[in-house]
């Protein structure tokens, strides 16, 4: 911003008018050139899912066209019926709701309370066992994968939703570590005043840390129901026959047979994708500021 | 009545201590789910697989202990190796690749414009589909003539591979995939710079630093603990990557697309060979660990977390 020396207080106000101008002029051009990125990135983005829909609505014969028709007509709703009637796609959608809600809450059930014992009390080996907690973050779960299959197997719970269902029951390192930053940030005086009014632990947990965990635990159960919506591994291993399968494993089944009817494969997709969108829809303010609030990036 | 007023009241000690058993008792019912949870399902089955792995095993019998004959066995098995390089090959491309798309993305998606929300949601939608409806989807985008991937070439003059049955191609396929899902990243790239103190970029302008040079100078640094948070994550994720090529390619074309996972994965329930899976889990979890130890040492280099000059280690 420096003047040159010798200018008159009317050179220095149009060189100071000329670079309010060029800056105004450099934030409209780099506003311009985030939107158009913006826009190109987003589209790039979204065309699959545009894509999908527009497959699953043609007939066969639109499907394999060059240049590519963008809106079918008359839409061919009965792919879709076609895809719901192969295989029992309401089995499926049943199937996985089930999972997804009671795991979901079994998640946040046994996590939040975990999380309170590491972030508000205090226990000889805390420390310890929550290092312990961390480490478990690198292990890859094929280490533990084939005993528990074992175990599931001596406990017939092979083909049932049981193995995919009990175990959130028992927590999640990563949930668990989410929340248990989440509550470090809640002042202890809090606990202290309960104490003093005679309060135990439980009653802390309940009627004081709960409340005021409420976004955290709203993303905790969001997140939950996606990856256990999403979640294929351990269906594919566990649930054997069509009637217990959830939708991420069915679906699965339609590559066979629909190979290269790509308008019910896709119609099928659809299918798939469509409640964990509206769940997302429904919620993502939450989910978004959620994420922020458990400090997770760092 | 005297013996109570005795031991509590006049033994400071022995109050302590009963708290500190009461303390101890309800740290430890309140931790019991998690701490039950790993003894059972983590450390059990640690130990056992660890076990097996000196094993024989095919599900029939019981294990035959056989020493070092499976560590033996993976000096020798080009299965082993092919997908040990397949799943390096991948990670060296998604990893770099897949944080700096996220990166730029979330720059781009914390400048204040309009609908800034709208463009959020639209970048972290493809992060939420299952994997399996995204495979499928991809599956039809990939198809060599009428997909949308080899259309969208064909309308610029370039003749599209058959991405899923070529064995050049076919990783790179995967690996694009994967940078569509990015969402997750994105959104904690997000998170992170939003916790840039602005009073920075306030004093960098000062200064007179254009865009470029706060990007570099005050973005950057401070955002080395979440850069490196994503990149450790990202590498254990990408040392796993399994649903696509189970669901796509099933490991081919000749064997382009077996990723380690996916080679667990067939020799533990396609050919039953249960103690040969747990030898291969082990090493996996082996080299995750070297990794990230490495990673670890490294960071101290280029992470700076804030309040410390750089260099230090914490």
């Amino acid at each position: 911003m420096a003047v040159p020396l010798g200018s008159s207080t009317g050179e220095i106000r149009v060189t100071r008018q000329r670079q309010a101008r060029s800056a105004r002029t450099s934030r409209v051009t780099s506003k311009v050139i985030i939107y158009t990125l913006l826009v190109l990135g987003g589209a790039l983005f979204t065309v699959p899912f545009f894509w999908m829909v527009t497959t699953s609505l043609k007939t066969m014969g639109q499907v394999l066209m060059f240049p590519p028709i963008w809106i079918p007509l008359p839409p061919q709703w009965e792919n879709y019926a076609r895809a719901w009637a192969y295989l029992p796609f309401g089995r499926f959608v049943l199937n996985t709701a089930i999972v997804t809600s009671v795991s979901s809450l079994g998640y946040l059930l046994s996590s939040s309370l975990v999380a309170f014992g590491f972030s508000r009390l205090r226990f000889s080996g805390r420390d310890t066992l929550f290092m312990v907690l961390l480490a478990t973050f690198m292990l890859p779960s094929q280490v533990t994968l084939i005993p528990q299959f074992l175990l599931f197997q001596r406990l017939g719970w092979l083909n049932t939703l049981l193995p995919l269902i009990v175990p959130p029951y028992f927590g999640s390192a990563f949930y668990i570590f989410l929340l248990r930053q989440f509550m470090m940030s809640l002042p202890m005086e809090l606990d202290e005043a309960a104490r003093i009014d005679g309060a135990g632990s439980l009653r802390i947990f309940s009627t004081i840390i709960v409340p005021l965990a409420r976004p955290a635990l709203a993303t905790v159960a969001i997140m939950a129901f996606m990856y256990n919506w999403n979640d294929f591994f351990g269906p594919l291993i566990y649930l054997t026959s069509p009637d217990k399968m959830t939708l991420a494993v069915g679906l699965q089944l339609f590559r066979g047979r629909f190979e290269t009817e790509f308008n019910v494969l896709m119609a099928a997709a659809t299918m798939a994708i469509l409640p964990v969108f509206i769940v997302f829809f429904l919620t993502q303010k939450t989910f978004v500021e959620g994420i922020a609030l458990t400090g997770i990036k760092g | 009545m005297a013996i109570l007023d005795g031991s509590l009241a006049s033994n400071p000690r022995g109050r302590r201590s009963a708290m500190r058993i009461r303390q101890n008792l309800e740290g430890y019912l309140c931790i019991a789910p998690w701490l039950l949870g790993f003894l059972i399902f983590t450390l059990a089955p640690m130990l056992f697989s660890f076990y097996l792995s000196f094993t024989q095993w095919e599900l029939i019998g019981s294990p035959k202990w056989v020493g070092l004959a499976n560590f033996q066995r993976l000096t020798t098995d080009r299965n082993f190796t092919k997908s040990l390089y397949n799943t390096a090959y991948y990670a060296v491309f998604m990893v770099p690749l897949g944080a700096a798309l996220a990166f730029l993305l979330a720059n781009l998606l914390n400048q204040e414009v309009q609908g800034r929300a709208v463009f959020r949601t639209l970048f972290y939608i493809p992060a939420i589909t299952p994997a399996v409806a995204s495979a499928v989807l991809w599956l039809w985008m990939l198809q060599p003539q009428f997909g949308l991937v080899n259309m969208g070439l064909r309308v610029i003059g370039i003749d599209g591979p058959n991405w899923l049955g070529r064995t050049q191609w076919v990783k790179p396929a995967i690996i694009l995939m994967g940078l569509w899902g990015q969402g997750q990243s994105i959104i904690i790239f997000l998170a992170g710079l939003q916790g840039v103190p602005r009073s920075l970029y306030e004093a960098a302008e000062v200064d007179g630093a254009n865009a470029l040079q706060r990007f570099f100078h005050v973005t950057i640094p401070m955002m080395t603990p979440t850069i490196f948070f994503v990149v450790v994550m990202g590498l254990i994720g990408a040392m796993q990557v399994f649903t696509q090529a189970y669901v796509l390619t099933e490991g081919g074309p000749a064997n382009a697309s077996l990723f380690y996972v996916l080679y667990l994965y067939l020799v533990a329930f396609r050919y039953f060979n249960i103690s040969y899976a747990s030898v291969l889990a082990w090493v996996l979890f082996v080299i995750i660990l070297i990794l990230t130890l490495i990673q670890f040492r490294l960071s101290n280099r280029w992470v700076y977390y804030e309040g410390e000059a750089l260099g230090q280690t914490s």
